[in-house]
């Protein structure tokens, strides 16, 4: 029963706990043991039973779901991964887990993560790395590092991460897995602890496309608690494309230096079989996305730089100092927050202050504007644009954490759609070296539906087999 | 202020708007209830939580902008201004910064900078004897004001003296009191008012260095502390010296100015737009709402007074700038036929000295009692002494003037038979008084007045008491 169990989508187990075939108890406890002993530090929090009031018979058929550790679960600790909020249980929970928890899919348990989301290899973590499960001695991206390795192992049906740069997307192409980064304003950021409030998203990491779809679309609509939520304009189905004809797709990034040469070959091997299921392809020039990372290291310290300054010690989280209040401001914020975390708030204070503003911050929304400009462009000419997720396959433990540089380009690519506030979808091309590599699909705003029913015809066509990292 | 200076004075007031709930969440307002029972995890800026718009507030500040005749920006936007201190939850204020909600706009002599809507801090407890922070040993904070709506209103620097200041400072509170979008109460803080001051020679049309004085607590201590700042920039000038920009704590007790902070410790806020809201955007039915909410407001109400009933300026500016007193004088004037000017002095002079800052419509002199007491007077049936034993009374039990004055034998007395010859027994009984006033000395009179009045309780009018003393003396 187990090995079925393990080789069911969370769709599929869904399907089978509303046919009566599995019983939900039976199901939540089966992932509650993977979860638990779950040697790739996936987790923060496993939790102790299935919830008495779990929703089985919703649409999402009792399978439980991995949440990040940036969302608030009443009465769960929930920290962002960082020691700053050490041992802090929300009393509300984020409006995107509770609106999945309502639909049937009881929390599962609390993943790892880079702290505050801040990172790409999920070695930023205040309580430990993640590894991947295709080779534990590598990195499984980040900053939703936990949800990725939790799914790609099977210890997970499925989960929730967020994505700033590229924190889904990144962590789903290295781990084998599918992730979609929603458009800006799909999903409400309610109880989602802020990183970069006008950039992040939440959205789902799942095994294939299908299960993207299925809680995606249980996550969206406006929120009165979130002025930025958007009303869904239309319905989303479940994906059921099995061809691409009239379908244009605008490739883009495969020439772009520093891309591994098997990252090109695999995508490119993909590519081969858009044209081979109708769809029309051919280059693009996104001509600012290049910028990206550069607009993208501005904005997000600066907001991050406010959002965080909130973590002083006075009502939640850990307090330091010797009972004078700028002690306490300083050892508190010393001692709980991160390298990584320290490095962003200086970037973000600096580049917000006064005399600075318009050279940096003004600048970066100015190339903001250009990249959603070429983005608009673009779609002008095609539907949807495609590139590799990331430039490389899972890098080594410890292999970039001396330069930080270097570990920002992990989202050169996914950078310019969360600046263009759009939807993309990362899916597993192949593997290269034995490591996956994933392509993402981009559209306009709100054609997640579009998007993940190429990404579906795709899948099939790929048929990429991510058993191998189940064991 | 000596001759060779002139002041230059500007007000930023912070107004707190009495809507239901905060800025930002759907919490309550406090008034006073137990320390942090009024939060949620918005304003106690817990992780993950959001601010979303109050649309009530939005529609107040719409109004206090048209009030004083504000553009009202088609699209404004909220920032960020950031500060680390233990009042501030989140570490960052939410406010407008460079597209405020209302700009250039003007009440009475003052042009408006500008108007806009922001977050108030949460409240610090010192723990020590004199409950300020200096000495304290510990502090601790009470959230329950912490995202209270606020209008902040900035005029431009153009009051020229202590008292004008103190003047348009009640204009403005009297203007927003009866817009009703605040309590305007100094005291409970929910009106706050700061100055910048600066002095230059006069003739001279640069701007001097300005300081700013923080957090008057009423409209004379604004007027002391002005006042007291003025004298301390004329005499550094005089003394050859340079202001300079800091932020002052005027002690009304004590009369002092006391440095808060200098220009060098002066913050960096790294404002930037507030990237959780929208952009507000009034839509022409919020316009229109919010136009169609503003009644008749003090400044236009003195002018109908002064120019429509004929009143002083005086007297038109204290009924319309204190709304209850404006609102009584209208509803006596309408329920009887009394003279609008005298009417109107009564109730500015008789009836504030008696219930001074209280409301009148709480007394229980009835607005038609009054009315009906003024009346008798102008027509003669009362005096005016015996008039105001009658508000007395009136203002002690409330009833009927008419009837006052007829169960107390009040009304004036009528023929002057009776009044003779108690003026002649008054004479007759005092004759000292007579010589002196034959004499000359006009003062003498009082004493033959004032027995007479004793006489007739008050029933007689005193000019014709006057009149007949000195018929029968001849003087």
């Amino acid at each position: 029963m187990s090995a079925e169990l393990l080789e069911l989508t969370a769709a599929q187990a869904g399907e089978k706990v509303r046919a009566g075939e599995i019983k939900p108890a039976e199901l939540f406890d089966f992932y509650r043991q993977r979860a638990a002993s779950d040697q790739l530090g996936s987790y923060l929090w496993v939790a102790g039973e299935a919830p008495a009031d779990s929703a089985s018979g919703g649409p999402l058929g009792g399978v439980p779901l991995g949440v990040k550790d940036l969302f608030c679960v009443k009465g769960v600790p929930s920290a962002a991964a960082s020691r700053i909020l050490e041992g802090y249980k929300p009393p509300y929970t984020a409006t995107s887990v509770e609106r999945l928890v309502a639909a049937g899919a009881p929390v599962l348990g609390k993943t790892n993560m880079d702290e505050f989301a801040m990172g790409s290899s999920n070695e930023n973590s205040g309580f430990g790395p993640v590894r991947n499960p295709w080779d534990t001695e590598r990195v499984p991206g980040g900053s939703s590092g936990g949800s990725a390795a939790a799914v790609a192992a099977g210890n997970a049906p499925w989960a929730i991460g967020t994505d700033t740069g590229g924190s889904i997307r990144q962590p789903a192409s290295l781990c084998g897995i599918v992730g979609l980064k929603p458009t800006y304003g799909a999903v409400s950021r309610y109880g989602m602890i802020a990183f970069a409030s006008s950039l992040d998203q939440c959205g789902p990491l799942t095994r294939d496309v299908t299960d993207a779809a299925l809680l995606f679309r249980h996550m969206i609509g406006r929120d009165c608690c979130d002025s930025t939520s958007l009303d869904y304009p239309n319905e989303v189905e479940l994906p059921s494309a099995e061809r691409l004809d009239g379908i244009r797709f605008g490739i883009w990034g495969l020439g772009e230096e520093g891309v591994e040469p098997g990252v090109v070959e695999a995508c490119k091997a993909a590519i081969a079989k858009i044209e081979e299921l109708g769809g029309a392809v051919e280059e693009i020039e996104l001509p600012h996305a290049g910028y990206g990372l550069s607009a993208y290291y501005v904005i997000a310290p600066a907001e991050a730089s406010a959002n965080l300054a909130r973590y002083d010690g006075v009502r939640y989280g850990i307090r330091s100092g010797n009972g004078d209040l700028l002690s306490m401001y300083e050892n508190t914020r010393h001692d709980g927050f991160g390298a990584e975390v320290k490095r962003r708030i200086m970037l973000g204070t600096y580049a917000l202050s006064s005399g600075y503003y318009d050279a940096y911050y003004g600048t970066a929304q100015r190339v903001r504007t250009k990249i959603a400009d070429d983005f608009k462009d673009a779609f002008g000419r095609v539907d949807i644009v495609v590139t590799p997720t990331s430039p490389s396959v899972a890098f080594k433990l410890g292999e970039r954490t001396k330069d930080p540089l270097a570990m920002y380009l992990s989202d050169y690519f996914t950078v310019p759609m969360s600046l263009a506030g759009i939807p993309a979808v990362s899916i597993p091309a192949g593997l290269s070296e034995g490591l996956p590599v994933g392509l993402q699909l981009a559209g306009p705003a709100f054609s997640e539906g579009r998007i993940l029913d190429a990404a579906h015809a795709l899948e099939k066509a790929i048929g990429f087999d991510g058993a191998a990292a189940r064991g | 202020m000596a001759e060779h200076y002139e002041a230059v004075i500007g007000l930023e007031i912070h107004v707190q708007l009495s809507t239901r709930t905060k800025m930002f969440c759907a919490c309550a307002l406090s008034f006073g209830e137990p320390p942090n029972t009024r939060t949620c995890p918005v304003c106690l800026a817990l992780p993950g939580a959001l601010p979303v718009v109050n649309a009530e507030a939005i529609h107040y500040g719409l109004m206090i902008g048209m009030a004083l005749g504000c553009d009202i920006a088609p699209r404004s936007i909220f920032h960020r201004k950031n500060y680390f201190y233990p009042d501030s939850p989140k570490a960052y204020q939410i406010s407008q910064y460079d597209e405020p909600l209302a700009t250039n706009g003007r009440l009475g002599d003052v042009r408006i900078h500008r108007a806009h809507l922001e977050e108030d801090a949460a409240k610090l407890v010192h723990a020590s004897s004199s409950g300020r922070i200096h000495g304290s040993e510990a502090s601790v904070v009470d959230f329950n004001r912490a995202g209270t709506p606020l209008v902040e209103i900035v005029s431009e620097p153009d009051l020229r003296s202590a008292a004008d200041a103190a003047e348009w400072g009640r204009l403005l509170r009297a203007t927003l009191k009866r817009l009703g979008v605040s309590d305007v109460n100094m005291d409970e803080g929910s009106l706050r008012v700061d100055a910048n001051v600066s002095i230059r020679p006069v003739g001279e049309t640069t701007l001097g260095t300005k300081t700013e004085l923080k957090n008057m607590n009423s409209f004379r201590f604004l007027e002391r502390g002005i006042q007291a700042e003025l004298a301390r920039q004329e005499e550094i000038l005089r003394g050859g010296g340079a202001v300079e920009q800091e932020t002052l704590h005027f002690d009304p007790q004590s009369g002092r100015l006391s440095s808060l902070r200098s220009k060098e410790e002066a913050h960096d806020y790294r404002y930037f737009p507030e990237p959780d809201l929208v952009p507000i955007a009034p839509t022409e039915e919020m316009l229109e709402r919010a136009r169609g909410a503003i009644p008749e407001l003090p400044a236009q109400r003195a002018e109908r007074f002064e120019g429509d009933l004929g009143l002083p300026e005086e007297t038109a500016r204290m009924l319309a700038f204190r709304t209850e007193l404006g609102d009584y004088f209208e509803a006596a004037l309408a329920s009887d036929s009394a003279d609008a000017r005298t009417l109107a002095n009564w109730v500015r002079n008789e009836l504030v000295q008696r219930i001074g800052e209280g409301d009148p419509a709480e007394s229980k002199v009835m607005p038609r009692a009054l009315a009906q007491l003024v009346s008798m007077v102008e027509a003669g049936s009362v005096s005016q002494s015996a008039a105001k034993t009658v508000l007395d009374t009136l203002l002690d039990s409330g009833g009927d003037p008419r009837q006052i004055v007829e169960e107390k034998g009040l009304a004036a007395m009528d023929d002057s038979g009776e009044l003779d010859s108690i003026v002649q027994s008054a004479i007759d009984a005092d004759p000292a008084a007579v010589e002196q006033i034959k004499s000359g000395n006009q003062k003498a009179i009082g004493a033959l007045m004032g027995a007479i009045m004793r006489q007739t309780q008050g029933r007689a009018d005193g000019k014709e008491v006057q009149r007949l003393i000195r018929e029968k003396i001849g003087s």
